[in-house]
């Protein structure tokens, strides 16, 4: 039992469980309220967004690809439901037009990474130079305000108890994208995808539907959490959601997604999520500023993969030494021959 | 026709060429379309302003040929520019060249960070490097206490470096810096044709387990790569802060998209193996025509102008990918053809040979 326990923690979700205990223990003794209800809805709401991409970011880093356009959409999408309510357009409308796009141009990326086979960093990174310029060309370089007031109320204000819609749309999309990745077909694919994509292919595995359906799924998601952004700030600008992707990708990746694919879980992308909006919540209290913030995020994220990596290296590298000190010794009988013999042959 | 075209060139060069053409084309392009486009003073502005993205270009297909990327040059950059101008503020005694060194040491040092992550420590160079761009820019933003570097409190001498000319046909100059930056493309250029080092990157990047099987030093490489990037940012810092004097926390921000930009355009494979200094120096330049024409195309929004860029960057892609493959095709098949014709004539001498005897 006990034994089952100290393994659990030593995987990567359970090394991200008590990182997040000893967060949660230091919000709380500095922090007064900190468990409150309230707090934890501002904990949420202030990076919301952000969580929701990362649900689908999780899908696109599994099936060994990247999408580094998804903040430049998030902006796009604000900019064209903005643009689009500014001209006249009724708002239901602007927000649906804007989700098309992003569903659109995310079709149009998985189409240049899954039929034409380009590198979905170099297709992506066109995405993050062009979205941005799209959204610079709608709003040019003014503040799109005065939105309708049921707009910035589904934004701000609790709609079940003191949940927002966005807070409530990360729970639902966070269950089916858990049910989606582990239970369902789709899910299994993109492991399989992740792992080798020419080992799915041969398998049989229609690996262009797949990878246009996850790249469809980011634009859409993505452009959801651009429009959820505006309405919770109630102002676009060209500018809004830049940089995001930055701390998306390192959430999934200090998940224990690996960046070359084919592994990591929901569960351990959720761990990080919380541990990551608690960690920032936690240095503002300490009182470090936002851009600070950034650099520790960034700096966790390079130690999330390198401290794993130098471990392995020491642990190759003793066995290695014991190996030689074994050869090196005076030929003693060999304590487990049949192992050796196998070894051997 | 295109048979004896493919037994002379190598699909790569087509590229280039093909680069050339269309930076030309859109030259020509601009120039019915902008009145006195090709004046003195906006040709030395549009060549001033290559020579910063050219030189960490430079550093950039170095790393990009091994199969990684480095992303964290802008904040090398503004990091360098920012700690040499403080230098400068605080003891304007300091001669010009010192300066360019110290901003290149304070390079070698961020590159040598990156590269023991990346090459020893085995962390993938697209995380590695998203995570050192965010971190000098914290050193930066710590570093400086939010304050600026202003043109008033630098030496004198720096404010002559950016008009300082090599040379000059009737208005059009050379500028110091642009020469600098030449200067590099061309040793970048030589390394990767002539030098052991230079052929190595490519054998890394083509196929990273062949190079370690083979016995090439594909860590030592690597890391040695990231170095020379650092160390060029270092440079191309010092630049910066030679040409515009103000520099502020975000100095040089979203400089390394530019520059990746560049050499993805320029036809160097995202994927490492293949590409050249002289597609990243017509990369630059095709995007720094791009940008300040677009400035100056009357009845066009500057705003269009990243809108296009993003455009460019998968046209480039694709075209890469697309064309490049088929002549690659077209090109084997020749020469198998040729190989086969030249064993079948051997073959015939042969069977003749041995009639004969």
């Amino acid at each position: 039992m006990a034994r089952e326990l100290l393994r659990r923690l030593r995987s990567w979700e359970g090394l991200l469980f008590v990182l997040l205990l000893v967060v949660l223990a230091y919000n709380i003794a500095r922090v007064p309220n900190f468990l409150t209800v309230t707090n934890q809805v501002n904990l949420f709401q202030l990076g919301i967004e952000k969580a929701i991409v990362v649900l689908v970011m999780t899908f696109v880093i599994i099936s060994g690809e990247i999408d580094l356009s998804v903040a430049s959409m998030m902006g796009l999408s604000a900019a064209t439901a903005a643009y689009l309510f500014q001209s006249g357009v009724p708002m239901v409308v602007a927000i649906l037009v804007a989700l098309a796009v992003g569903a659109g141009f995310g079709l149009i990326n998985g189409y240049f990474v899954a039929v034409v086979g380009l590198s979905s960093l170099a297709v992506t990174l066109a995405g993050y130079v062009g979205f941005r310029g799209l959204a610079r060309l709608l709003v040019q370089d003014n503040s799109v305000g005065g939105f309708p007031e049921w707009f910035t109320d589904l934004g701000q204000k609790g709609l079940v108890g003191p949940l927002t819609l966005s807070i409530l749309l990360f729970f639902i999309l966070a269950i089916i994208g858990t049910i989606v990745l582990h239970f369902s077909g789709l899910g299994r694919l993109t492991y399989v995808i992740g792992n080798s994509a020419a080992v799915a292919r041969y398998s049989g595995v229609s690996v262009v539907r797949t990878r246009l359906i996850i790249f469809t799924m980011s634009g859409f998601i993505s452009a959801l959490a651009g429009v959820l952004m505006a309405a919770r700030l109630g102002a676009v600008r060209a500018s809004t959601a830049e940089g995001f992707e930055l701390d998306i990708i390192t959430v999934v990746l200090l998940g224990g997604v690996s960046i070359f694919g084919g592994v990591g879980s929901m569960i351990g992308v959720l761990l990080s999520t919380y541990l990551v909006l608690n960690l920032r919540n936690g240095l503002v209290i300490a009182g470090v500023t936002g851009n600070t913030q950034t650099g520790i995020i960034g700096l966790l994220l390079i130690l999330s993969v390198l401290v794993p990596n130098l471990a392995n290296q020491a642990r190759e590298w003793w066995r290695r030494r014991q190996a030689d000190a074994n050869a090196r010794a005076p030929a003693e009988p060999v304590v487990e021959p049949t192992r050796s013999q196998a070894a051997s042959g | 026709m295109s048979d004896a075209i493919l037994r002379r060139i190598r699909p790569e060069q087509f590229r280039e060429v093909i680069l050339l053409i269309v930076t030309i084309g859109l030259l020509a392009f601009f120039a019915t379309q902008i009145p006195d486009y090709f004046n003195a003073r906006s040709v030395n502005r549009l060549t001033t302003g290559l020579a910063i993205p050219l030189v960490v270009a430079v550093g950039q297909v170095l790393v990009v040929l091994t199969r990684n990327i480095d992303l964290s040059v802008s904040s090398i950059v503004g990091l360098s520019a920012y700690m040499v101008g403080t230098m400068l503020t605080r003891d304007t005694g300091i001669p010009p060249i010192v300066a360019a060194l110290a901003a290149m040491a304070i390079g070698l040092v961020l590159g040598v960070i990156n590269g023991l992550i990346v090459a020893y420590g085995g962390v993938p160079a697209i995380i590695a490097t998203l995570g050192t761009l965010a971190l000098y820019r914290v050193a930066l933003v710590e570093f400086s206490g939010a304050r600026t570097v202003t043109t008033a409190d630098l030496p004198a001498w720096l404010n002559d470096v950016p008009s300082a000319t090599v040379a000059s046909f009737a208005n059009y100059d050379l500028r110091l810096t642009v020469a600098i930056a030449l200067v590099v493309a061309i040793l970048g250029q030589l390394t990767l044709r002539y030098l052991p080092f230079g052929r190595r990157l490519y054998a890394i990047g083509s196929n990273p387990d062949a190079a370690r099987m083979a016995g090439l030093p594909a860590k030592r490489d690597v890391f040695t790569a990231f170095v020379i990037c650092g160390t060029l940012s270092g440079l191309a810092g010092f630049m910066f802060l030679v040409r515009f004097g103000n520099i502020t926390v975000t100095a040089a921000q979203g400089l390394e998209l530019q520059v990746v930009a560049a050499v993805v355009v320029g036809g160097v494979n995202i994927f490492g193996g293949s590409g050249s200094m002289v597609g990243a120096l017509l990369g630059v330049l095709l995007i720094e025509v791009l940008q300040q024409s677009l400035l100056r195309w009357a009845g066009m929004s500057e705003f269009v102008k990243d809108a296009i860029l993003g455009l460019l960057i998968l046209v480039a892609v694709t075209a890469d990918t697309v064309i490049l493959g088929r002549l690659r095709e077209m090109w084997v098949r020749v020469r198998r053809r040729d190989q086969a014709r030249a064993h079948e004539a051997t073959m015939t001498d042969e069977g003749g040979l041995a009639h004969g005897a």
